[in-house]
């Protein structure tokens, strides 16, 4: 298995499409070729952060200043990230559109993916935090651009799960 | 040196500027100064204000932003110092208010007392340009002078006395300053 290049365009296309030019990230194999494209958008200004909470930040920056923005990370940062999403994002009504690589499920060969990915799931439903799966690379533009529409209207973060069958296809 | 009468001094020349501050002492003795629309209070979340900064300074390249931020603060998110280091944008100013305690959460002394960890080091390390530590009011103001005159991204290390306010409290709810916050922007 290897990264989808084409997929890939797709998300990127439909994060374009949602009006977006602004991405905090932490780079994540899933994330290769998005994190390229974001990067070679002159239209597109991508922060890459140290550890994925600061991105919490940055984005609510981004918010405050009225820009349509997003956070692209692995699910391990979204966990490594939560008390800035209870603290920050929750606390105040901060909106966050989160594309979340969902490394760990079904299928995963790699040991070190596996306790995030079991546990992804049950902590975004802890947090209580709206969320879909991405699989299907026809329906993602649609997908992030009404994850947008309810992080706006609903001021809370939304998490868009990338699945393997979305980030991932047969060499 | 006291944080407070840093804030004060600061609070005239904070009238047309984006400003962020940590939570607790500092957050209540700018309140205490008196609120203005362009304040926002990160209350909670520890760390996150520079980098809240740093996303408004970005996406507003003609405001101009302070970040009013902690030793503790910024201890719990020295990776934010790596990032701002990185991006640098040049209508920003961190200032750090290190007290070498964490004291609105008991007054625990923090890595920095005592020299032990010298945060101005670690900012310049880290890349940030324009790095001042003070340790006095003439200091102080000569280095925020300086830093809202440059066109560069500027951070300020300013040793104070571990000493807050004596009481707390705000008159509105935390997501009323976050949309109050945004409003503000978006009707300049």
């Amino acid at each position: 298995m290897t990264v989808s290049r084409d997929n890939s365009k797709m998300v990127y296309e439909g994060i374009k499409a949602a009006g977006i030019r602004f991405v905090s990230a932490l780079p994540e194999t899933w994330l290769v070729y998005l994190l390229q494209l974001a990067e070679d958008d002159p239209e597109m200004c991508l922060v890459e952060v140290a550890k994925e909470e600061e991105a919490i930040g940055i984005a609510a920056g981004a918010y405050f200043a009225g820009k349509p923005n997003a956070l692209l990370m692995q699910n391990h940062g979204f966990l490594a990230s939560i008390n800035g999403i209870v603290s920050l994002a929750l606390l105040y009504r901060i909106p966050l559109l989160m594309l979340i690589a969902f490394r760990g499920h079904i299928g995963e060969p790699y040991p070190w993916h596996t306790q995030g990915g079991i546990l992804t799931e049950p902590v975004i439903r802890g947090l209580g935090l709206p969320f879909e799966y991405a699989r299907d690379p026809k329906k993602i533009a649609q997908q992030i651009r009404e994850a947008q529409t309810f992080a706006l209207s609903s001021l809370s973060p939304v998490a868009l799960l990338l699945t393997r069958e979305l980030m991932e296809e047969e060499l | 040196m006291k944080r407070a009468d840093c804030i004060e001094a600061l609070y005239p020349e904070l009238e047309d500027r984006l400003v962020v501050t940590i939570m607790g002492a500092c957050a209540q003795e700018l309140y205490d100064l008196g609120h203005r629309e362009n304040f926002f209070y990160l209350q909670h979340a520890m760390g996150l204000a520079s980098s809240i900064g740093l996303g408004l300074a970005m996406n507003l390249p003609d405001e101009k932003v302070v970040v009013l931020d902690g030793d503790g603060s910024v201890l719990m998110n020295m990776g934010g110092l790596a990032t701002l280091g990185r991006y640098r944008p040049r209508n920003l100013t961190h200032i750090i208010f290190d007290n070498g305690s964490l004291l609105s959460t008991g007054g625990f002394t923090s890595h920095t007392t005592s020299g032990i960890v010298d945060l101005a080091t670690v900012a310049k390390g880290a890349g940030c340009p324009n790095v001042t530590p003070v340790n006095n009011m003439f200091q102080f103001m000569e280095a925020a002078a300086e830093a809202f005159e440059n066109e560069a991204m500027s951070t300020i290390v300013a040793k104070v006395e571990a000493i807050g306010p004596d009481h707390f409290g705000m008159d509105f709810k935390l997501p009323e300053n976050a949309i109050r916050f945004a409003r503000f922007i978006k009707d300049r």
